[in-house]
């Protein structure tokens, strides 16, 4: 299916999502925090769409927004897609997990937690994945610092 | 009948055991905690972060050029095929046109990469379940492959020879003649693989039916690479989504539909035949030309977000780029292969035995660097 094609058919599901191409090979698709879970049950399960694989889950720092980037492709039709969800709470930022629908998501839900402090509500086991249990902070956000092991330029 | 009750009532207790993170089954320093009842896995949880680097913070702080040398420390067995991910990714947002005999030259390096990690994967094989000799068969054959690296590149493990643009220098007047001749000898050794280990009854007791892994189930755990194609499932980067030489080539993309240990064992000794018959079709016909376009001495990426894959030896690995417009990236990501086919290691290997862990382990072919970026 073209770009233009899944723009017609997924606005239809949920108002309030925002499209854009500009500055990405893929058609990029913004959603709110409320309503990712929806979308994304809904993108896997749908039999024109069908983005069976998650191949790349990122966590990024927006500053001053936090978020999760989802790559998603079907095995069937061969389309990509590009999912971002933003949240402005730095303190206690809280997503929807998305592991029920793509297992995969499990593990890189648990590296995003680790790296940036995303917590995924209903996650089956949301702890650290690499650092220990009592590290502080979240080492790939913009903010953090750590003056012994980080080469300050 | 009171005995069948009796043994259904029967449970005995669980307990951990620890296996790593200095255990060479786990191929570096992995630790997996097992819950255990009798020999029976119940539960396999991997700790990781043993030698993690964070490579993708330290990205952020590099130019593009250093990036490059940094993918050779994630998995050593593909760092021509990591460095090459990367510069796909910068040349691509730049839009350079990238002359043809650096395609071809990148594309046979690629392969003869893929051959000498599935080499060393098919010693590492045998010697995890117990047959030591396939270790020196199969070091034999990766070393001649090494030795033409280290020709051509100056290193024999973290290559770094591919830059934003092309190639560091062009390949050493010998390349050809020596890859021609390990061909030609690696031609009369596979078939031994075959002889040695494939055909063994007891090789095939301890594979056969192990670890199996669905379709269904090898799609939504982001598996990739031979571990996916094992599965039945097409997920080849270089048929889905070419790049590279990889277009002008014809090749048949190893799957296997039993989805266990010894389906994926079988995907990489025909990935490896695939792989020669690549280097066969290129290598008489390395076009003339430029080894690289110049590019700045400082690489800016323009405004935007880019995205690449590419197939290494273990599956597919992305690149994921953020840039703001400055001589670093935003945030770069690395979708590592290895890192999701780790996610199902406890999907396949409860039920199992300790054993039968050690072989699935061993077809997932797990290097820990990728894992912990």
């Amino acid at each position: 299916m073209t770009n233009e094609a899944l723009q017609n058919l997924i606005s239809d599901w949920i108002p309030d999502l925002e499209f854009t191409e500009e500055e990405s090979q893929f058609l990029n698709i913004t959603v709110t925090p409320e309503n990712l879970h929806q979308l994304m049950t809904e993108l896997k399960n749908n039999s024109e769409t069908k983005f069976d694989y998650l191949f790349c889950l990122s966590g990024v720092d927006w500053q001053p927004e936090l978020g999760v980037v989802y790559h998603l492709e079907s095995t069937t039709h061969r389309h990509m897609v590009v999912v971002k969800v933003k949240t402005d709470d730095r303190e206690n930022p809280t997503l929807d997990t998305v592991c029920d629908i793509w297992k995969t998501a499990e593990f890189h839900e648990r590296e995003v937690f680790d790296f940036f402090g995303i917590k995924f509500n209903n996650h089956p086991n949301l702890k650290r994945l690499f650092l220990t249990e009592d590290w502080e902070g979240y080492p790939l956000r913009k903010d953090y610092e750590d003056e012994i092991n980080m080469v300050i330029k | 009948m009171e005995t069948t009750a009796v043994k259904s009532n029967f449970k005995s207790e669980e307990y951990f055991i620890n296996m790593g993170p200095q255990h060479p089954a786990t191929h570096g320093v992995l630790r997996l905690l097992l819950t255990i009842d009798g020999e029976i896995i119940k539960k396999v949880e991997p700790d990781l972060g043993y030698i993690h680097r964070s490579i993708e913070k330290m990205c952020e702080r590099d130019s593009y050029q250093q990036i490059v040398h940094l993918t050779d420390r994630m998995d050593y067995l593909s760092s021509h095929i990591n460095n090459e991910a990367v510069c796909l990714t910068v040349e691509n947002a730049l839009q350079l046109e990238i002359p043809d005999r650096v395609k071809v030259i990148r594309t046979i390096l690629s392969e003869l990469t893929r051959i000498a990690s599935h080499c060393l994967w098919w010693g590492v094989m045998g010697m995890d379940v117990g047959a030591l000799t396939t270790y020196f068969y199969g070091f034999r054959d990766r070393e001649m492959i090494n030795d033409i690296f280290e020709e051509t590149c100056g290193a024999r493990l973290t290559m770094n020879y591919n830059i934003p643009g092309g190639l560091m220098f062009d390949i050493h007047p010998n390349f050809v003649k020596r890859t021609k001749e390990f061909i030609a000898h690696f031609k009369t050794k596979l078939p031994e693989y075959d002889t040695l280990l494939t055909g063994n009854v007891i090789f095939q007791k301890r594979t056969k039916g192990v670890g199996i892994l669905t379709k269904e189930d090898a799609i939504s755990f982001g598996a990739s690479g031979p571990v996916g194609r094992g599965s039945g499932y097409s997920c080849d980067v270089r048929k889905h989504h070419p790049y590279s030489a990889y277009d002008r080539i014809t090749f048949n993309e190893a799957l296997k539909t039993e989805g266990d240990t010894f389906a994926r064992y079988q995907v990489r000794i025909q990935e490896m035949w695939e792989a020669i018959s690549i280097i066969e079709q290129l290598i008489d016909n390395i076009p003339d030309g430029e080894h690289k376009v110049a590019t700045n001495a400082v690489i800016k990426l323009p405004k935007g977000e880019f995205y690449q894959k590419v197939e290494t030896a273990r599956g597919e690995l992305g690149v994921y780029i953020i840039s703001t417009g400055t001589k670093n990236p935003y945030r770069l990501k690395f979708r590592s292969p290895g890192f999701s086919n780790l996610s199902l290691l406890n999907h396949i290997a409860v039920g199992g035995k300790i054993g039968d862990l050690v072989a699935s382990m061993a077809t997932l072919d797990l290097v820990i660097p990728d894992i912990d970026r």
